[in-house]
């Protein structure tokens, strides 16, 4: 039974008016809408990169040539320390948690996210970090100790002012942005799903974001409780946590540190394994090989990547056979990464598969990740790790791991879903430019670092000496430092021209088969007019006369279907808060408590005192509404659209 | 000479073998990789489910097999370099920032030594170097010997080498420490065990007073200034430890923790504006005129 023209019409509208924002500055600013919170996350988080990369640029400037004096090196520790916390805790993490806030809604067919409040209130957490730690660097208090900020160089004694207070800061603002993200997307997983999307039916994409969701909630509280309960407390109320002359002891923050630090790496690239199997099973117009063998590789990795973090301390007094242990770890976590790569190749095969921009950063990534993933097994042998540690044998293979596995499938997932964000598609020809460049660019600045390492060069010297022999190498990884800039450029222009002019995309430009592509580009406020009836993996591809649809929620305000955990069986009704100013008032709130506990214990206690009237606002105004009365999945309640 | 490409330690070797094994056996997988990639998107044509899945089921298991190949590899290689004799040698070694305090160890308290930043070992012989940190956490590492090793307050640790051959090898600081740590490099000079007790006789022998009238002032001009506060020239009045010992400061081959060539310009140039070159260094400009800077640059280098 198909519905007539005029009622759907009529019935978006109606949703329109319900789900839409207000016009003007005031509605921007406090729309919970996951969608729009998305764009700007990604392309806050895209900033980033961008500000990231001109500090890397400008170190390898400095570093092109032996002896060089245009960066001096209290300016070039606030350039690495602020380039390693930007890549790591304002780009590469809150990109990764953005592209989940802003599709797995649409691809588990919700309307928005479970909390769209404390989605609005992440965001605007995350952006009070951003401008903190850039109004610092233009200060000149950016931290300088590294992202890393080991005690006791990082301690009251050696780093005494304000920059290292900066870092801890900063930290806190993204740690408590990714938990609140990871929440959203474990209930919105767990709870939101359309009826029929089963656990063992739920994109790869969507699986890949619940895994990182749990890891985040198990790893940042490490970091925020050694940054802002032990390292800020050492340096503000002099604690001693990390004082060996008062009991503390030093190694506690490495083990803090690295038990997220090292999670944090698959936070980062598990994500990105996300994006790649929807580009290979698009461009080959095939179902993936092994989604099963899929989702477990993601859970398995989760679980290894707890247990991995002693390979950042093989050069301190740790037992050997303690040490031994996490060696083994450490090379056992990549056969779920290669059950993956084997998994895809396995798809790829035979398939003769359309090469767009979106399946060359795919292949963009094998040939880069594969790399750096080999490096990393070499990595975990303690013996080797012990010349390699430290040097720019490791700045090489991190970033072939992160640019490889994380930036590259990021790239192939903007051209992929850009269409659908923007309703415009990215232009091929400059796509194409932009992958061969950065593929070079990658190669030439990293590869010859894997020698410089070996051949002695530590990482984190602002300078070397000509007699060391490292100048020639130097030199050819700022000639691909210049590569990887242009390309990033080529990249920003397409995106502008695109926007303004690119060419118009439709619902489903590439033919794919996730739900997001069963809506309008870009999708209305609303999402989709009707919650999707979902009958297998591939929701659009597995029916061919128009995909099924579940009706009976309310028009009239802001309602969502929660579904059962495993099942995705319809649940109840329930209506979702409306817009609110009281994100952005919280959000403002810790900004005070955190920028201000630099300076001052009672901007702790004021701080809390005001929000907690964010806190009632937030409870009073328009909050959701469960309607306890269950729907069941009539008959009638399938329609065919 | 600053590479651990190039060993010239049983234990440098060692982690060189394993290295190079890692790198043949990691390369044909890195190819294999992208061959199969190639041949994947190349072709068209259908593979059957269950030939895949038997392809995962032996893709799986020879990847444990390479990892359980290199394990052992890597635990044999630990287990070599974590068995060793008795050290014919001990040598402590401080890191400061940015500099490195190496003290020659000796039951005789006449032939106990502290230098800075040049150590001399005897070559065949096991040396142990106990490692403290002053201040922040320092890595000592000199690659062609052996792997690094952290410095770090409130633990001892140590590290040891055997070095084969006779030769100058360049070591850096490893670890993060602040301002200079690019410029905390030190030099081991591995002799033959006779030119390494005759270097050690003669570092050990007594401060003569210079004879020099020049160089005598020079002594004067530095007990009076500003240097003994931090530096110790054993036999003399100076004996600050802030800064690296002076004692025998001419027999070494750079000044500033390896940031220097050891030659009379630079030694001058250093004493008047040490922030010039190592920005940060914790050594103050000294004020000397002309006449006393020359006089103490004359007196130092009688320091051999």
């Amino acid at each position: 039974m198909t519905l007539p023209a005029d009622v759907i019409e009529r019935e978006a509208l109606e949703l329109d008016r319900v789900w839409s924002d207000r016009q003007g500055f005031w509605g921007w600013l406090t729309t919970t809408d996951h969608k729009s919170i998305g764009k700007r996350y990604v392309a806050t988080a895209f900033l980033m990169f961008v500000a990231g990369g001109i500090e890397a640029a400008l170190m390898r400037a400095q570093l092109a040539r032996p002896g060089n004096t245009l960066i001096g090196p209290d300016r070039y520790n606030q350039l690495f320390t602020t380039h390693g916390t930007t890549m790591m805790f304002l780009f590469a993490v809150p990109i990764m948690t953005a592209m989940g806030l802003y599709f797995v809604p649409l691809m588990v067919g919700a309307r928005t996210v479970a909390f769209p409040r404390l989605n609005a209130f992440g965001y605007w957490t995350y952006f009070v970090g951003v401008v903190f730690l850039y109004v610092s660097l233009f200060a000149n208090t950016a931290p300088d100790v590294g992202w890393f900020a080991y005690p006791p160089l990082s301690g009251p004694e050696y780093s005494p002012g304000h920059r290292v207070d900066v870092w801890a800061q900063v930290v806190t603002f993204t740690e408590i942005a990714a938990l609140v993200a990871a929440v959203n997307i474990i209930v919105t997983t767990f709870k939101m799903r359309a009826p029929g999307m089963s656990l063992n039916r739920i994109p790869l994409f969507v699986w890949a974001q619940l895994v990182v969701a749990f890891m985040i909630v198990f790893a940042m509280p490490a970091v925020a409780t050694g940054s802002t309960l032990m390292l800020a407390a050492d340096r503000a109320i002099t604690m001693h946590w990390f004082n060996p002359a008062e009991g503390g002891d030093v190694l506690l923050w490495q083990h803090v540190f690295w038990f997220f630090g090292h999670p944090e790496v698959y936070i980062i690239f598990l994500p990105a394994m996300g994006f790649i199997t929807p580009i290979i099973e698009t461009f080959t117009g095939r179902p993936v090989f092994g989604y099963t063998a899929l989702v477990l590789s993601n859970i398995t990795t989760a679980f290894f990547a707890f247990g991995l973090w002693v390979h950042h301390m093989f050069a301190t007094p740790i037992p050997e056979v303690g040490q031994s242990l996490f060696t083994a770890a450490s090379m056992v976590i990549a056969i779920p990464t290669g059950v993956q790569i084997f998994c895809w190749i396995a798809t790829l095969w035979g398939s003769k598969p359309r090469l767009t921009v979106p399946l060359l950063f795919v292949l963009g990534f094998l040939f880069t990740f594969v790399n750096g993933g080999i490096t990393g097994v070499m990595l975990a042998s303690v013996a080797f790790d012990k010349q390699a540690h430290d040097t720019f044998f490791v700045v090489a293979h991190l970033h072939y791991v992160l640019l490889g596995g994380g930036v590259m499938p990021l790239f192939g997932a903007l051209y992929f879903w850009f269409p659908k964000v923007t309703g415009r598609r990215l232009n091929e020809t400059l796509g194409k430019w932009h992958f061969w460049l950065f593929l070079i660019g990658v190669n030439l600045t990293f590869f010859p670092m894997h020698i410089l390492g070996l051949n002695g060069m530590p990482r984190r010297v602002y300078t070397y000496l000509a007699e060391t022999g490292w100048g020639t190498l130097n030199l050819v990884a700022t000639i691909g430092a210049v590569t990887i800039a242009t390309s990033v450029i080529i990249f920003l222009i397409d995106v502008v021209m695109s926007l303004r002019g690119g060419e118009l995309a439709g619902d489903n430009p590439w033919n794919s088969s996730g739900l997001e592509w069963a809506t309008a580009s870009p999708p209305p406020s609303f999402t989709f007019l009707h919650t999707p009836f979902v009958t297998g993996r591939h929701p659009l591809w597995d029916v061919k006369d128009g995909l099924p649809v579940v009706t009976g929620l309310s028009t009239r305000e802001r309602q969502v279907l929660v579904t059962t955990t495993v099942d995705a069986l319809p649940d109840y009704r329930h209506s979702m808060p409306s817009a609110s100013i009281w994100p952005v008032y919280l959000a403002l709130c810790m900004g005070v408590v955190f920028i201000g506990s630099i300076f001052s214990p009672y901007f702790v206690l004021g701080g809390l005192g005001i929000s907690l009237l964010g806190l009632l606002g937030w409870g009073w105004s328009g909050v959701g509404e469960r309607q306890e009365e269950r729907v069941a999945l009539p008959d009638g309640a399938v329609k065919v659209l | 000479m600053h590479s651990a490409f190039d060993p010239h330690s049983p234990q440098a070797r060692a982690v060189a073998h394993l290295w190079w094994s890692m790198f043949a056996v990691g390369g044909v997988i890195w190819i294999a990789v992208i061959v199969a990639m190639l041949i994947a998107i190349a072709r068209r044509g259908d593979v059957d489910f269950g030939g895949r899945k038997r392809g995962l089921t032996i893709f799986v298991a020879g990847t444990g097999i390479v990892l359980a190949t290199f394990l052992a590899y890597d635990f044999a290689v630990g287990h070599d370099l974590a068995k060793r004799g008795a050290p014919t040698l001990t040598i402590g070694v401080t890191g400061h920032q940015w500099w490195w305090e190496i003290e020659y160890e000796d039951l005789r308290p006449s032939q106990r030594m502290v230098t800075a930043n040049e150590i001399h070992v005897p070559t065949g012989q096991l040396i142990e170097f106990k490692l403290r940190a002053a201040d922040v956490i320092h890595s000592f590492w000199a690659p062609n010997l052996n792997g690094k090793r952290d410095l770090i307050p409130g633990y001892a640790s140590s590290q040891w080498f055997q070095a084969d051959t006779p030769g100058v090898y360049r070591g850096q600081c490893a670890e993060f420490c602040g301002l200079q740590h690019a410029k905390m490099a030190f030099l081991v000079v591995a002799q033959t065990p006779t030119d390494y007790l005759a270097w050690r006789t003669a570092s050990a022998a007594p401060h003569t007073p210079p004879a020099d009238s020049i160089a005598a002032t020079g002594l004067k001009v530095f007990l009076s200034s500003g240097c003994p506060l931090c530096h110790t020239i054993a036999g003399t009045d100076a004996r600050g430890t802030v800064g690296p010992s002076l004692s025998h400061l001419a027999s070494r081959q750079t000044l500033a923790a390896g940031t220097l060539l050891n030659t009379r310009a630079n030694l001058m140039g250093w004493i008047v504006n040490p922030q010039a070159l190592k920005p940060g260094v914790h050594m103050p400009a000294i004020p000397l005129k002309p006449a006393e800077l020359n006089a103490v640059v004359t007196y130092l280098e009688t320091l051999k």
